[in-house]
């Protein structure tokens, strides 16, 4: 079974998510995990499929492409890529100033503390940039990792906590 | 706080306080919004019984009327980096119990429990919504300016969450410090 990582990104309008997805359906590509969202008037689509070859899946995607307004790109990727988290979760919430550099400084600092950023994302409201993270963290690092963020953060003139996450299991 | 034990019933509730005990009409103050550094700097303590704190609680009070659907309003959101906020909840659909219209100073959460998630705005975020865990049970204790009595406000629902967005002002958090998770803040899409 082929498995093939997706991203189709374009301007936003009614009707993206149908046509890709019809588009997968009638190859008989399942769909597994995806993200599917809009970013500054940008639709972005991030998915993960099962089934048909990837360029199966170019080809008949091509048609949807042909005027230029969306970008697809399709790739094998190998199966099974799952794997199991690794320490404590934990979200890491940024705001301050836009500025460049924020996510990349800020991302480094979690993995040179051996973290691992599960999901993330930006949000530039304003002059307002904020970021918040997920990211599993090596048992019993929290406190000091919390410190370097908040050294990297005050260079930044940015502001940050670092809190588990809530696992919310019922 | 001293640390001497006190019957929490001599000073539980309001005892009847409003914000015309300020005898002051308040100014209303420009609202400050994110990034400014103003509101991610803790607040200091006050005197709740100096002049200056009185004003400041008549301002806050003043402010937060005239800003449609604002339920409260602490110090660092006009631009002052103290320990002073004003709560009124007063016909919020999701409010149980009341206190009306107040104001504390130095305010600290006694006791919270039944942690709930709910989706916050706040005025120095206007354009940002978010979904954060809070206590629906509260107990709050702080002092009430002017006369700097100290009371203890037994709280719950909408009431309890906009007491702990408040005190988290004063403490220079906003609510994007205790967002859920990375798929937690949200654009705003209703504006009041």
């Amino acid at each position: 079974m082929n498995e093939l990582a997706i991203t189709v990104i374009g301007r936003d309008r009614p009707g993206i998510v149908a046509d890709v997805a019809e588009v997968l359906a009638r190859l008989g590509a399942n769909l597994t995990d995806s993200t599917m969202t809009r970013l500054r008037g940008h639709f972005a689509m991030t998915l993960i499929c099962v089934g048909p070859t990837a360029a199966e899946v170019e080809a008949a995607l091509a048609p949807l492409c042909a005027d230029g307004q969306l970008l697809a790109t399709v790739r094998a990727v190998t199966p099974d890529g799952e794997t199991t988290p690794a320490g404590e979760p934990y979200v890491m919430a940024v705001h301050g100033a836009d500025r460049m550099g924020i996510v990349a400084a800020m991302t480094r600092v979690l993995t040179e503390a051996g973290g691992n950023v599960t999901d993330l994302s930006t949000r530039l409201a304003g002059a307002l940039y904020v970021v918040v993270a997920e990211v599993d963290l090596p048992s019993g690092t929290a406190d000091a990792l919390a410190g370097r963020l908040a050294e990297t953060a005050a260079d930044l003139g940015v502001g940050v906590t670092l809190r588990p996450a809530d696992p919310d299991l019922l | 706080m001293t640390g001497e034990e006190r019957d929490p019933e001599a000073y539980a509730g309001l005892g009847g306080w409003t914000p015309a005990a300020l005898r002051l009409p308040g100014e209303v103050r420009p609202v400050v919004s994110a990034p400014d550094a103003v509101l991610s700097r803790a607040g200091g303590a006050v005197d709740p019984t100096a002049d200056e704190t009185v004003r400041l609680a008549a301002d806050l009070v003043a402010t937060m009327r005239v800003s449609p659907g604002c339920v409260g309003l602490a110090a660092p959101q006009i631009g002052v980096g103290a320990q002073v906020f004003a709560v009124d909840v007063t016909g919020h659909p999701k409010s149980v119990t009341v206190h009306g219209t107040f104001v504390l100073c130095n305010a600290r959460v006694v006791e919270a429990s039944r942690w709930k998630a709910g989706r916050e705005g706040c005025m120095s975020v206007p354009d940002l919504t978010g979904d954060v865990k809070r206590a629906s049970r509260l107990v709050v204790e702080g002092a009430l300016p002017g006369s700097g009595a100290v009371v203890r406000l037994v709280t719950d629902g909408f009431e309890a969450r906009a007491l702990q967005h408040e005190i988290d002002h004063c403490a220079g958090l906003l609510f994007l410090d205790r967002v859920a998770g990375a798929h937690a803040v949200y654009q705003r899409k209703v504006y009041l």
